[in-house]
């Protein structure tokens, strides 16, 4: 099995209103050096053994419905799962 | 004219689409649920609002891989008309039938009133019993209609007349305000504000009627001229 890590952010174009929300809690809280905050997903998959080309099953899948790619930007990490 | 109202897990306008279509317009509706795999044999097409699958992962992105989506592609394809009002609008840009993505509102919060809505373009299936302009009472509902789309898009969007109702003030941060959008043909309709909850001057106002109208009219015009 594989275990997949995939990280979704948000396009540098788009305003991320909750994380201006977030920034101004920290602000008002004292931490004035907080220059930004962009909000994002983070989501694991297992893949079974049978799949030869986990990279194209991810890109595929975050194309088709894990990322809205009009807004958001993803990476991802491959890793061997350990089996339970 | 028959209307198939789509029902997905988590919708909550669809009785509300069935009252406008059967008791307010006079016409034909049926609930069409998510799985179902055969829509020829409606007119028009209804998504309603709601929080389809709760709104998991991003609005309408799970209720897009449903099994009905191919059948309202088929649908649009075909040159029927096929509205999506506020969650059925994040469905439709999710499925790549309309253009742009609804974002969170700017302010965060999620706004349930009545607003003023500009007709932008009174020549379209949808739109064709309002007036150029024609100023209208509707209400909105939602915590994500703040409408984003590129430059680029806009431009097309803008060039095409594909703007067909915007905001009369900026509360949601939707780019020039926009609230509702068409398709380049002209056939599916997207837009935020909820016409079905207005119309009945008993219910706060009718403004919405008109919506529901012109796509009745326009299909009886066609199918006299085919007959």
């Amino acid at each position: 099995m594989k275990k997949v890590k995939i990280y979704v952010t948000l396009r540098e174009s788009v305003l991320d209103p909750q994380g201006s929300a977030v920034m101004g809690s920290l602000h008002k809280m004292g931490y004035a050096q907080v220059e930004d905050v962009r909000i994002g997903k983070y989501l694991e998959l297992v893949i079974s053994d049978e799949v030869s080309d986990v990279d194209a099953l991810v890109n595929e899948m975050c194309q088709k419905l894990l990322t809205n790619t009009v807004i958001e930007d993803y990476r991802f990490e491959i890793e061997e799962a350990v089996s339970q | 004219m028959k209307f198939a109202v789509i029902v997905f897990p988590g919708s909550n306008c669809d009785l509300d689409m069935y009252h406008a279509i059967k008791d307010e317009l006079g016409e034909q509706a049926e609930y069409v649920w998510h799985d179902a795999t055969d829509l020829s044999s409606y007119d028009g097409i209804l998504l309603p609002g709601g929080f389809s699958y709760g709104d998991y992962l991003r609005c309408g992105a799970i209720a897009q891989s449903s099994a009905i989506m191919d059948e309202v592609r088929k649908a649009a394809e075909a040159g029927k008309p096929v509205l999506g009002i506020c969650n059925g609008f994040q469905i439709l840009t999710e499925a790549g039938l309309l253009p742009g993505v609804l974002l969170r509102n700017k302010n965060m919060k999620f706004m349930c009133k009545t607003v003023g809505l500009k007709v932008e373009n009174a020549n379209t299936l949808f739109t064709s019993e309002y007036t150029e302009s024609q100023e209208i009472q509707i209400p909105i509902a939602h915590g994500e209609g703040n409408y984003y789309c590129d430059d680029a898009t806009y431009e097309q969007l803008k060039k095409n007349g594909q703007i067909v109702f915007s905001y009369a003030d900026d509360f949601n941060g939707s780019r020039n305000n926009i609230a509702g959008i068409i398709n380049e043909r002209g056939n599916v309709l997207g837009m935020m504000p909820h016409p079905e909850r207005a119309v009945s001057d008993l219910i706060g106002g009718s403004d919405g009627l008109a919506l529901f109208k012109s796509i009745v009219k326009q299909w009886r015009e066609a199918n006299v001229t085919h007959a």
